[in-house]
C-alpha cells in the first residue's frame, strides 16, 4: 500500500532544525540589542535569513540531483 | 564600567555604514571579567550579575533548552542520559565536539568528573550520565549488552539521535561564547543595513 504523501513530514529530520534556528536567532539578536522588542524583531530577521539560506541550499542540491 | 553602543558605532567610518546606528540604552557592565566568567559558568548568569535580567532569562532559557534537549536526545534510560556529552582524549577516541560543548560551563562538569574517574580506573557515577564509552567491550560482556557500552553500540542503539544530541549540545556551547562576549563587552553596535526595514518603534 502506498504511503500518503504527508507522512514524510513526520519522518523528516528537518523538524530538529526548528529549535536550533529559534535559539540561534534569539541569542544572536540578543548580542546585538539590549531591549526585548528589538531583540525579537531582529531575531525574526535572522531566522528568516537562515531559513532562506537553507532553501537556497535545498534548491542547489535538487538541481544537482537532476544531473546525477 | 559604562558602555554605550552608540559611542562605539559613532567611531565606525561613515562609508562602512549605510545609516545611523539604532539608539540603545547605555549598559552598566559592572566588572566585565567577572561577568564573562559567570556567563561561562552558567548561561545567563553574567547578565544576572549585571542586572540585565531580561537578557539573562532569554540566554539562560534558549541555551539551556537546547542543551537539555541534546542531553535527552543523546541518551536513554537504558544507556544513560547525555552519552553524547563526554570527554575523552584516549587514543582512538578523541572527543573533539567536547571543546564546543565545554563553553556551556557548569552543566558539562559531570562529563569532566566521569572522564577523570574512568581514566583512573573507577566506575562512572550517576548511571553513566555523560560517561565516556569503553573502547572495547568488557571482558565479561563480549556482546556489549550491559553499560557502559562502546561508542559503536551507542551509535547502533541511538541511531541518528546520538548525532542530534551532539549537534544540539555543541551549538548550545558555541552560542554561549556569544553570550560571554556580550557579558564582557556589551551588545555589538548594531548598524542599520537598510532604511527599508525598520524595527519596532520605540516609545
Amino acid at each position: 500500500m502506498q504511503r500518503p504523501w504527508w507522512e514524510f513530514l513526520w519522518d523528516n529530520d528537518l523538524w530538529f532544525a526548528i529549535p536550533l534556528i529559534i535559539a540561534i536567532a534569539l541569542v544572536y539578536a540578543g548580542t546585538r540589542f539590549e531591549e526585548l522588542p528589538e531583540i525579537l524583531w531582529y531575531a525574526a530577521r535572522v531566522a528568516r535569513w537562515i531559513v532562506g539560506f537553507m532553501l537556497v541550499l535545498l534548491l542547489v542540491l535538487l538541481v544537482l540531483s537532476w544531473f546525477q | 564600567m559604562e558602555y554605550s553602543p552608540r559611542k562605539v558605532a559613532n567611531n565606525i567610518p561613515s562609508e562602512t555604514r549605510k545609516a545611523a546606528p539604532r539608539a540603545q540604552p547605555s549598559v552598566d557592565l559592572r566588572d566585565p571579567w567577572v561577568a564573562a566568567f559567570l556567563a561561562w559558568l552558567f548561561p545567563g548568569l553574567g547578565h544576572f550579575y549585571q542586572r540585565r535580567v531580561t537578557k539573562g532569562i532569554l540566554f539562560c532559557t534558549t541555551i539551556m533548552t537546547i542543551f537539555v534537549w541534546g542531553v535527552i536526545l543523546g541518551g536513554s534510560r537504558e544507556l544513560g542520559w547525555g552519552r553524547a556529552v563526554y570527554f575523552s582524549a584516549r587514543p582512538g577516541d578523541r572527543r573533539l565536539p567536547f571543546f564546543c560543548q565545554v563553553w556551556v560551563g557548569l552543566p558539562v562538569f559531570p562529563a569532566i568528573i566521569q572522564a577523570i574517574r574512568v581514566n583512573s580506573g573507577k566506575e562512572p557515577l550517576w548511571n553513566y550520565f555523560m560517561a565516556p564509552p569503553v573502547l572495547v567491550p568488557e571482558r565479561d560482556d563480549p556482546q556489549d549488552i550491559y553499560p557502559p557500552f562502546t561508542l559503536d553500540t551507542l551509535h547502533k542503539r541511538l541511531h541518528r539521535f546520538f548525532d542530534f544530541g551532539t549537534v544540539y549540545t555543541m551549538i548550545a556551547g558555541l552560542l554561549n561564547i556569544l553570550v560571554i562576549y556580550d557579558a564582557w563587552g556589551g551588545p555589538v553596535a548594531a548598524v542599520e543595513e537598510s532604511s527599508e526595514e525598520e524595527g519596532p518603534e520605540k516609545a
